[in-house]
Formats: structure tokens, C-alpha cells, sequence
């Protein structure tokens, strides 16, 4: 039995929106080297919907493909479903993750959700 | 596919595959039984235990067979503790980076009161056989050094501490299991007490291996029984397995010098072209290794998409991230050369086959290149080091 799902290696071999945003309306970064994962996410806002999303991930391939897989997911969303995004929610979209490798979706919510903080805490000062 | 891990295990030989199908079909009897079925499995494992004796300098009596080094790291540690109690020496040194069937054995004894020195292994990877001398003290029973390192490939001054050692009369244990077969191992000459193997690193079958143990040195059963292993292993032998974990070596020690120089070349080929990758950095000294070992951190990657990637184009190899541990940790081996966690997380090991040919080489090296700069591509770690906003650890 592989390691991962074929979906999990397909958004590790073929991630979607990698890159940066240069004008991003909310960027967040979780997590920290020591631990061996970071990722970080790049929105860009118009009228609270989600046009356009990109990340960029320093980790193993569950963290790649759950970065991947997040910013499918809300891509073209409202901000207010993309609020509400669960680690779960990613892990299920790539037909399941390794016990050990949960915490990949749970890094991958939470960078969205710091992305999306960034960009209320933005608009507020706007 | 490029086989790149040897360290982890290795395919089996020819010669141990034929002996062990032939004693699978021939030679079923068990040895302990009288009769003459029986009594050809004895001298089968007798011939063997011979042979292995022979290629390490040994006397046959001081060769027991167990399931494989962890057994024989566990037997011979547990086997000095327990001499050494009874002499009221509870103290044991070893160092930082032993394979966890050694370090893992050495928390239990902590546990029942002994005291445990772990001897620094400094950035070359390499114990200071001066340190190991001062660390002995008038209570210790036992010093136990792996022969060379199974992560980073070095090759420890095992002479010299064994003849400290034999020199302040306490007991002197190596894990030999990345040595034997592939390096010139003396039990006499390098004046060691204890030595554990494993055959399956050495292109024999998995699942047996074999103690040294020094003449007048009373080992500790693990698993009691039968009197089987004059009487301090019990159990039916595993008879195929043992001759074609002698055959398997054999073989090995016949070639050992030519398949040495024949991937010592290929070996520092590889490290020449992987050190132009800008911001990585071998790991362990350049000279006392492994003829097979390459080890490798690169910053600002992770070390299991990078195998998984490999993988991808066929090559098969591993590494000491967190990712491929299992724990949160890096691997224990890097953190104790020096590496911090953030650049241990992107390393990579390649231990490699006898047969490995330039032409793999530059397939390797090529592909450990495109590889490393993709996932930079996108790593907001590298980013942030290409950028300005973060030292790079490595230069």
C-alpha cells in the first residue's frame, strides 16, 4: 500500500495555485522551520469572494498537497464559507491523510484563517 | 530503478539466495535432533559459524546467532550491565548518535539506576578517542561505540578506543552492523569485546545476524528456552538463514577491496556534484566514511517531498527529516553533528550498491539538483532567505 493517496500525490506532484501575490488583500504563514512545516497564503479580495488564491510550502508532501488542496477549495468562494473551512474538510478532499500526517490539513486551515484575519484586520484600518 | 538505500537494507546476494533455497529444500531437520537429518543442520550451522568466525578474526565459540543486530545491541549491552552490577560499576559510556536499538537499551538501564555519559560526536561526525579515556571512570562497566554511523556514513577510531579500553579493562561493545561486510573489521586486531551484526545489510536475508562476544564473557539470555546457542539464545535455529548470512559474507569479504574503491569513486562523484548546490552541505568527515555513504542537508527544503520526488524518477533513497521519523524531531544522528532543526529537516542520505555505475551517478546528481531548486521554488522558507529577511544557516 503507497504512503498516500493518489490524490494526495497528485496535488504534491501537480499543486495548484503555487506562487505569490505581490498585492494580496490578506497574506498569513503558519507554522515554523523547526518543526519542518510552513505554509503561507496569499489572498486577493473582491467584494468578501475569494478571486484568486496562491500559497507557498516548506514541508513534506501531505503538507504540499494540503496546501494544494485548501486553495482549491476556496477559490472563487465567499469569505464567509471560506471561514468556516475545516481541516477535515481538506483531509477529505484528498481521500484521507496518514493519522500522523493530520496535522498537514490542520496547518493548511489555519494559514487560510490567518490569511483571511490579515485581511479583516486590513479593511478595518482601511 | 536506482537503489540508493543500501543502509537500510539490501537485496540479497545470488549466492545467499541459492544457499538459503538449498538449505530451505535440503536441510529441514532441526539440529538439536540425534538423527542424521538432524545432525546435517548442526554441521550447517557449525560450518557457518566457522566461516563468519574466520572473516572477523573470532574463535566459532565466540559467535552466537540472533534475529539481527537490535537482538545482539540488546543482548550485549544488557549482558555488560548486568557483569558490571555485580562489580557495583554502573556507569556506561557511549555516544550521542548510536542506532536507538543502543540508545534505546541504554534509557532502560538509566531507568534502573545506572548512569549514562553520551560522548559528544563533534561537527565531523567522529568520537575523540582522548574523550572516550577521560570519560572512563573507576565505575564503568561498559563502553559502546557503533563501528560507523548507519545516517552520516563516519567510521569511528574503533582501534583506538578498543585498545583504551582492553587497556583500562572495562568492556568494549561496537554496533558493527553498517561495517561489517563493507569495511575490514578485526575483532583481535581492533581489541573489541562485543560486536553486533546484521546480515541483511551485508546482501544476506533479513531477520538474522550475529554476536561477538569476547571468550570468559557470560552473556545474559533475552530469550529463555531450550539449550540451543550453548544455551544463551533458545530457540530452533534458523538454519537457511544462518548459512546464507555466511555465504552472503563471504562473498562481500572476498570482493571487499575492489567494490570498496569501485564506489568510493562513484561516492565522491556524487558528493562533487551535489556540493554545487549553493546553501547545502555534507554531513559527516569527508574521509573516514562509508565507500557508500552520501549525506546531504540542503536549506530551505524538506527532506521527504524531495525523497518522494525521487521516487518519481525511479531513485530510491531516504532521509533524517521529521516528516520520514515519524516524530516531530529531526533525526537524533544530525542533531548531534551540529545541525539545527531547520536545516536537518531537508537532508538526504544515499547509501549505495557495490553495482552502481557514473552513468547513475550523474542520474542522480541531476535529479537531487532539479529537485532541490523546485521545491525552493515555492518554499516560503527559501523566500524568505533569497530575500533578505532570514541568515542563511548554510553558506
Amino acid at each position: 500500500m503507497a504512503l498516500y493517496s493518489e490524490k494526495v500525490m497528485d496535488h504534491f506532484r501537480n499543486p495548484r495555485n503555487v506562487g505569490i501575490i505581490e498585492d494580496a488583500d490578506g497574506v498569513g504563514e503558519v507554522g515554523n522551520a523547526k518543526c519542518g512545516d510552513i505554509m503561507k497564503m496569499y489572498l486577493k479580495i473582491e467584494d468578501e469572494v475569494i478571486k484568486d488564491v496562491k500559497f507557498e510550502t516548506f514541508g513534506c508532501g501531505s503538507a504540499i498537497a494540503s496546501s494544494s488542496m485548501a486553495t482549491e477549495l476556496i477559490k472563487g468562494r465567499p469569505v464567509s464559507e471560506a471561514l468556516e473551512l475545516t481541516n477535515r474538510a481538506v483531509a477529505e478532499a484528498l481521500d484521507g491523510l496518514p493519522d500522523y500526517k493530520m496535522h498537514c490539513s490542520v496547518l493548511a486551515e489555519e494559514a487560510i484563517k490567518s490569511a483571511l484575519e490579515d485581511y479583516e484586520k486590513k479593511k478595518e484600518r482601511a | 530503478m536506482i537503489y540508493a538505500d543500501n543502509a537500510a537494507t539490501t537485496k540479497m546476494s545470488r549466492a545467499a539466495i541459492e544457499t538459503m533455497v538449498r538449505h530451505m529444500n535440503e536441510t529441514y531437520g532441526n539440529p538439536s535432533s540425534l538423527y542424521v537429518t538432524g545432525q546435517r543442520a548442526k554441521e550447517v550451522i557449525e560450518e557457518a559459524r566457522s566461516e563468519i568466525a574466520g572473516l572477523i578474526g573470532a574463535d566459532p565459540k565466540e559467535i552466537l546467532f540472533t534475529s539481527g543486530g537490535s537482538e545482539a545491541d540488546n543482548q550485549a549491552i544488557l549482558s555488560a550491565a548486568g557483569l558490571g552490577e555485580k562489580e557495583g560499576k554502573k556507569h556506561i559510556i557511549s555516544t550521542a548518535f548510536e542506532h536507538h536499538a543502543v540508545l534505546h537499551t541504554l534509557k532502560k538501564l538509566e531507568k534502573q539506576g545506572f548512569e549514562i555519559t553520551l560522548l559528544n560526536v563533534h561537527e565531523d561526525g567522529l568520537v575523540r578517542p582522548e574523550e572516550v579515556e577521560s570519560a572512563i571512570r573507576e565505575d564503568t562497566c561498559l563502553v559502546t561505540v557503533m563501528y560507523a554511523n548507519n545516517e552520516i556514513g563516519t567510521i569511528q577510531p574503533i582501534r583506538k578506543i578498543g585498545e583504551i579500553c582492553r587497556r583500562k579493562g572495562v568492556l568494549f561493545h561496537t554496533d558493527a552492523v553498517q561495517a561489517i561486510g563493507h569495511i575490514p573489521v578485526n575483532v583481535e586486531e581492533d581489541q573489541i569485546d562485543l560486536l553486533s551484526s546484521s546480515a541483511h545489510k551485508y546482501h544476506g536475508p533479513k531477520g538474522i545476524g550475529f554476536l561477538y562476544a569476547k571468550k570468559g564473557i557470560r552473556l545474559v539470555n533475552l530469550i529463555e528456552g531450550g539449550a540451543q546457542e550453548r544455551g544463551r539464545r533458545a530457540g530452533t535455529e534458523n538454519v537457511p538463514a544462518i548459512a546464507a548470512m555466511a555465504a552472503a559474507l563471504k562473498e562481500e569479504a572476498a570482493h571487499m577491496e575492489e567494490n570498496a574503491a569501485a564506489m568510493q569513486a562513484v561516492r565522491d562523484r556524487i558528493i562533487a556534484g551535489l556540493e554545487e548546490i549553493p546553501h547545502s552541505v555534507l554531513n559527516g568527515d569527508r574521509e573516514k566514511r562509508l565507500p557508500g555513504n552520501v549525506s546531504f542537508c540542503f536549506e530551505g527544503i524538506e527532506g521527504e517531498s524531495l525523497l518522494l520526488l525521487l521516487d518519481d524518477r525511479g531513485i530510491a533513497a531516504s532521509s533524517g527529516s521529521a516528516c520520514t521519523s515519524g516524530s516531530l524531531d529531526p533525526s537524533h544522528v544530525l542533531l548531534a553533528i551540529g545541525r539545527v532543526h531547520d536545516v536537518a529537516h531537508g537532508s538526504l542520505r544515499l547509501s549505495l550498491g557495490e553495482d552502481i555505475t557514473d552513468r547513475e551517478a550523474d542520474e542522480i546528481i541531476a535529479a537531487v539538483k532539479d529537485t532541490v531548486a523546485y521545491l525552493r521554488s515555492f518554499s516560503p522558507v527559501w523566500r524568505d532567505l533569497t530575500e533578505g529577511r532570514k541568515e542563511f544557516i548554510l553558506p
